[in-house]
């Protein structure tokens, strides 16, 4: 029997009213809407006990109505209860078969305390719209816009016709060869692009000549292991790979360009430490480690997930998060999550509808979901997102780049998890189900505008509790030391995860044990399944009793599902008949690898033109602080839990009037003064221009944010996060090399090393435009550089907020005054210009100053300077206080001019106050502390420039009493906090 | 004397458990983590402790609605035996997503046990999650946790928060009974800071006895300044927070009874 129990609310919430205005935006003219949320029920029951459950389960007495029939009874379809219009056209929005559901899921379970079961619950959601005011058709293209997403949902007009929900018989076995043998490269790419494979025909030669030595074709379901394994998403199979680069600085040769940059400047930092070396685990295992404290390590990774969050934005964030979290909890023994951050590259949200080609989520509905997404899962897992970046950039438009990050604590050398012959395959979590299938290898492929109906299967859907079950179990059995070592069902699903643990032992895996959601998945399915919130765990076999009994406690379903066993092979069976056998040295090493060539030759530098008619200084402040980048992102920021766990000391948002942070600083534990900062840096307007700056650029950034906040110069841990266009192209490649040896010189200048990192290429959009001719669009060069910091107390902590009237504000390092790629030419559209260059020296230089300041305790604030320059860095410290200042320009330290005398000179006054040179502060002190700070200072690049004011004005001067420009702070409160303001009403 | 002991209730979702374990040892108390599984299978466990603590979080993901699961676990399965928790003198406190929880088990209301349920905690106005301070005014009366508190600040962080009755009777009724205990308040300049369009202002509100109180603000997560977002240059950072009170109130109403 199919029930459905309808849920209507008394009255209209928010929801409801957004979804009718944003349908009036699109032109419909609806008038009123009713919802309701309906629960189908499968099962043997009777009327009265699906009455109870309606009233005990699934009803809010106070808010709601229900009302209970089976499924598709009259009743519940055409008039809902207190409407008033007779005649309405209804909408049904569902999840597609296999979607994951997880309100239904707990629904289900729920019932069991009613004493009543169910075999099936689906959730629906369903729209009453006035039939005289739109049509069927109508009705359904405006679901799609708003109501649904066309990879996880279906969407059905007028009555469901349902009688039935689980379905699907077993698999019965079928071992399908697939014969590469007399296919030409053609043939073998067109193989590798049917089915996904993302396999270059070069690689697929060396399937075909391992699997002739073998004398036969191989399986689907190994041609399947080798692609995941094989994946750009798996090994880097482009940054690892012998380039030959030619650019202005000279030609140079690599053999591995990961390992000769990144890597490499890692080893040469932890050399120079010698016996103070703080890394413990790096570019290792799921995520990268260092020394904390006497008890303990952290770990950190920051993901990408931009493919799934381009076509499903709220399911590919949510899950993109939930992939990083396991990549903590899979480090070592098993890492407890403390902290996220996120950072999304959208293009503008005023990006004009008729410029987005086919298949493209518009970027608001699109950052609105990704926003969702993060806030829905995190705040479910009970870590808080307390660091991020919004960028914006018409790059971005078809291929958005969503990053996650999450840091973890570890108890002291825990790092080294290892497999032992004999261990226990264990999984444990969520059940396999048919989602995602394909995500490592389709987040290798380029989107186009049929993504969304093509790659649909590759988007998961999460499954928040899951997690925090499966977070919760892990560490109860970390703690009892149950298990040799963990990894995360992430891209590639079990073929990658026990792959990956085999990789040097083999195992034997049954894989009709493996858990599913519904029958129906083949073997192949079961193995390369994404479905979410599943690890896999190396358990000993005495030790097996104790963890079933745990995962029982805390309500995890965990399966042995094979063996590992020490001779190599990777043998995969169902119902004991061999369905696949591969060698793992073939499967590991055996990836031919291609040379590729690497160019890079500097954009043509034509002189900046700027027209800055009807422009004073003022409204070039407010223009800025009003821009996308800069301006406030307190509407993200508030939807997020930054707080839960208790531990948060410097917050996104701080002072009484909640300005912007520099870093944010965390406790590693509760009750303990040492604390661990997150600094962000992404100078993607750079990536253009100047790759090898922009790399520069965002370490320094990343790193300056720390400092400011209180971190240790000399402890610093860097990841890396490349996302490139087509490294296929040797122009693209090309800058790649540029960042890689970019951040070579920084880490190893600044002794910041990195210990994590991924990339994520292939960042190309191509649709067909009204003319039929295919158009691309590729992203521009993106280097995402994270910075995690650490302070002994965090009571020495400096927020970025002006704290007193009379304190004297100073300006530490040295300003020049290029202006490409600045915020300040973004905002004017003028290209071209110098771009900034960093001198490590003297950045160094700096940030010990700012250390040694603020462990003398003579910092009242401190803020680095960044987007936006001093000027905006001013404002921002004036925000986050209500207090003023006076400054003066003509007082800053310069590099190439020797100084500004005419403040006449509009030009000369923006290029001072706006220049985004790196590795710089502001500073706040106390008037009694001016000696020791002039004393701790020494002969580094410094000066006075003025002080804080009672008067809520900010007032910038350039020399003795010549007014540049007067703005009261309420006026740049208001303009920062003027588009998130806006974007907390409405979503669409 | 015994040291007075607080059982920290988890489950699914549960995820403020351990800074509120923290909360009340810094207040000077034991407490234990306990899974709704284990307590529902063993009962008597709760013999042991003065204090059963319903954190924050988001139980079986608030699937369905906001702590409706849990509700209907701790009604079906732990009612009894939470109403011979109560009856001996044991406090109950449920934070955020505890007081939704207690809300929808009706061991607030004066007639939990007859009819059908007139509060809720509904959806914000805004229809959205906030993370927030608010500024908070108690008016104590009988409820133990609030004995000495006055105004002051703490956060909330939730998206389900607006309190709301079905009638103006059922709001008079728990108003004259001196129920609602803890309000939104106005900043120093005359803002109001009510995040989720709750009627009244209520923020928490507190059962006959005094003994059972719910609220939506995080009281633990203000036991130290360095939790307030202006602490840095402006508070002591080794001073206590204003939620510190609650559990110290309680502890000590506690200690009384059990020295």
């Amino acid at each position: 029997m199919l029930w459905e129990v309808d849920v209507h609310l008394r009255q209209n919430d928010a929801a409801t009213q957004e979804i009718i205005a944003a349908a009036n935006n699109l032109g419909l003219k609806i008038h009123t809407l009713h919802t309701a949320t309906a629960w189908l029920i499968e099962g043997d029951m009777s009327l009265t006990e699906v009455q109870k459950l309606g009233a005990c389960l699934f009803t809010d007495p106070v808010t709601e109505v229900c009302r209970v029939a089976r499924a598709g009874d009259e009743e519940l379809i055409t008039k809902p209860p207190g409407s008033s219009e007779a005649n309405n056209l209804i909408l049904h929005v569902l999840p597609k078969p296999g979607v994951t559901d997880p309100a239904a899921e707990s629904a289900k379970e729920a019932m069991s305390l009613l004493g009543i079961r169910a075999t099936a619950v689906r959730s629906v959601k369903k729209y009453w719209l006035p039939a005289d005011c739109i049509t069927p058709k109508q009705a359904e293209e405006t679901a799609w816009k708003l109501l649904a997403s066309e990879a996880i949902h279906e969407v059905v007009i007028g009555a469901l016709e349902l009688t039935k929900l689980s379905g699907g018989d077993a698999w019965k076995l079928d071992r399908k060869q697939v014969p590469l043998n007399g296919l030409s490269d053609s043939d073998l790419e067109e193989l590798s692009r049917r089915q996904c494979l993302a396999l270059t025909a070069n690689e697929l030669h060396a399937v075909r000549d391992h699997f002739n030595t073998l004398d036969r074709d191989p399986f689907e379901i190994e041609l399947e292991t080798i692609a995941q394994t094989w994946s750009e998403h798996c090994c880097h199979k482009t940054l690892g790979s012998p380039i030959d680069h030619s650019g202005p600085d000279g030609d140079f040769c690599y053999d591995n360009l990961l390992k000769e940059t990144v890597f490499a400047s890692t080893e040469v930092v932890r050399k120079q430490l010698g016996e103070d070396d703080w890394c413990v685990s790096v570019f290792r295992d799921n995520s990268g480690v260092v020394r904390f404290d006497g008890d303990h390590d952290i770990c950190v990774k920051v993901e990408t997930h931009n493919h799934p969050s381009a076509i499903e934005p709220y399911g590919g964030a949510a899950t993109g998060l939930g992939g990083v979290i396991r990549d903590v909890l899979g480090t070592g023994h098993g890492a407890k999550p403390l902290a996220n951050l996120d950072v999304f590259c959208v293009a503008p949200l005023d990006t004009p509808p008729a410029t987005i080609p086919p298949g493209i989520i518009p970027p608001k509905r699109l950052l609105h979901g990704i926003v969702g997404g993060v806030r829905d899962y995190g705040n479910r897992m009970g870590i808080p997102t307390i660091a991020g970046a919004v960028a914006f950039h018409p790059g971005y438009l078809g291929n958005p780049l969503v990053f996650c990050g999450t840091v973890g604590l570890m108890p002291r050398d825990s790092a080294n998890g290892r497999v032992e012959p004999g261990d226990l395959v264990v999984t444990a979590g969520g059940r396999t189900g048919r989602d995602g299938i394909h995500g490592a290898t389709f987040s290798s492929i380029e989107l186009s505008s049929e993504s969304e109906s093509k790659s649909g299967g590759s988007v998961q859907i999460g499954h928040a509790i899951h997690e925090k079950t499966l977070t919760d179990f892990v560490l109860a059995a970390s703690e009892e030391n149950l298990f040799n070592a963990i990894t995360d069902c992430g891209a590639g699903g079990l073929s990658s995860a026990v792959g990956e643990m085999g990789a040097e032992l083999g195992a034997n895996v049954d894989l009709e044990k493996v858990p599913l959601k519904y029958d129906g998945l083949s073997a192949t399915e079961a193995w390369i399944s994404e479905a979410q919130e599943r690890m896999v765990l190396a358990v000993a076999p005495s030790q097996w009793p104790r963890l079933a009994e745990i995962a029982q406690q805390e309500g995890v379903e965990a399966t042995t599902i094979g063996t590992f066993t020490g001779n190599g092979q990777l043998v995969l069976r169902w119902n004991g008949e061999l369905v696949g056998e591969l060698n793992c040295h073939f499967l590991h090493e055996g990836r031919p690898r291609q040379r590729l060539q690497s160019l890079f030759k500097p954009p043509q530098n034509t002189p900046p033109r700027w027209s800055l008619q009807n422009t004073t200084f003022e409204t070039v402040l407010l223009e800025l602080l009003q821009s996308e980048d800069i301006a406030s992102k307190e509407w993200i920021i508030r939807q997020y839990d930054h707080e839960v766990q208790g531990k948060s000391v410097l917050k996104p948002l701080l002072g009484p009037m909640g300005g912007p942070a520099d870093a944010t600083v965390i406790r590693g534990v509760l009750g303990r003064p040492r604390g661990i900062l997150i600094g962000i840096g992404l100078r993607h307007h750079l990536g253009p221009i100047q790759p090898y700056e922009m790399a520069v650029g965002g370490i320094v950034e990343a790193i300056a944010n720390c400092v400011a906040s209180g971190a240790d110069p000399e402890q610093i841990a860097l990841l890396d996060n490349f996302c490139w266009g087509d490294c296929r192209r040797p122009e693209s490649l090309g800058t790649l090399v540029e960042a890689c040896r970019g951040c070579y010189e920084a880490a190893v200048a600044l002794r910041a090393p990195f210990v994590s990192g991924k990339d994520s290429l292939n960042n190309v959009f191509t649709w067909k435009d009204d003319a039929g001719i295919t158009q691309e669009q590729s992203i521009p060069p993106t280097l995402l550089a994270t910075a995690i910091g650490q302070i002994n107390d965090v009571s020495l902590c400096v927020s970025s907020d002006f704290k007193k009237s009379s304190n004297r504000i100073a300006v530490i390092g040295i300003s020049t005054t290029e202006l490409g790629g600045s915020q300040l030419s973004v905002i004017r559209r003028v290209t071209g210009g110098d771009v900034p260059k960093v001198n490590f020296d003297e950045c160094q230089k700096v940030f010990r100053s700012i250390h040694r300041l603020n462990q003398q305790q003579l910092l009242a604030s401190c803020h680095d300077l960044s987007d936006g320059g001093l000027g905006v860095a001013l404002a921002e410290m004036a925000i986050g206080s209500g207090l003023g200042a006076t400054v003066d320009l003509a007082k800053i330290p310069l590099h190439d001019l020797t100084e500004i005398t005419k403040h006449d000179d509009l030009m000369s006054l923006l290029r001072v106050a706006f220049t985004e040179s790196t590795g710089r502060f502001l500073i706040e002190v106390h008037e009694d502390d001016t000696t020791a700070v002039e004393s701790t200072l020494g002969n580094i690049p410094w000066s006075w420039i003025g002080h804080v004011t009672n008067d809520n004005v900010l007032t910038i001067c350039c020399g003795k009493g010549s007014i540049v420009s007067q703005t009261s702070v309420p006026t740049l409160a208001n303009t920062w906090r003027k588009q998130s303001n806006s974007q907390t009403s409405g979503t669409n | 004397m015994l040291a007075p002991r607080a059982l920290i209730l988890r489950g699914p979702g549960t995820n403020c458990d351990e800074e509120t374990a923290h909360a009340f040892e810094r207040a000077g108390g034991h407490t234990k983590r306990v899974h709704v599984q284990a307590l529902a299978q063993s009962p008597s466990l709760l013999d042991d402790f003065q204090i059963f603590c319903i954190p924050g979080g988001f139980s079986y993901g608030d699937d369905i609605a906001s702590g409706r699961i849990l509700a209907l676990e701790l009604t079906q399965r732990l009612g009894d035996a939470l109403h011979r928790f109560h009856e001996r003198g044991g406090l109950i406190l449920g934070i955020c997503n505890g007081f939704q929880v207690l809300l929808q088990t009706g061991l607030l209301l004066p007639d939990w046990d007859t009819g059908q349920r007139s509060v809720t905690l509904a959806q914000n106005t805004s229809g959205r999650f906030v993370d927030c301070w608010v500024h908070l005014q108690a008016k104590p009366g009988n409820c133990v946790f609030l004995q000495g508190l006055d105004h002051f600040e703490l956060p909330v962080a939730h998206a389900e928060g607006r309190f709301t009755t079905s009638d103006e009777a059922s709001l008079e009724k728990l108003e004259a009974g001196g129920q609602f205990v803890l309000q939104y308040a106005q900043t120093g300049d005359g803002q109001q800071t009510n995040p989720n369009g709750s009627i009244r202002n209520i923020a928490g509100m507190c059962d006959t006895t005094g003994r059972i109180f719910g609220l939506m603000p995080h009281p633990e997560r203000f036991v130290e300044a360095t939790q307030h977002p202006a602490w840095s240059g402006r508070l002591d950072p080794q001073a206590d927070g204003a939620g510190l009170t609650f559990f110290r109130n309680a502890l000590r109403v506690i200690g009384k009874d059990v020295g």
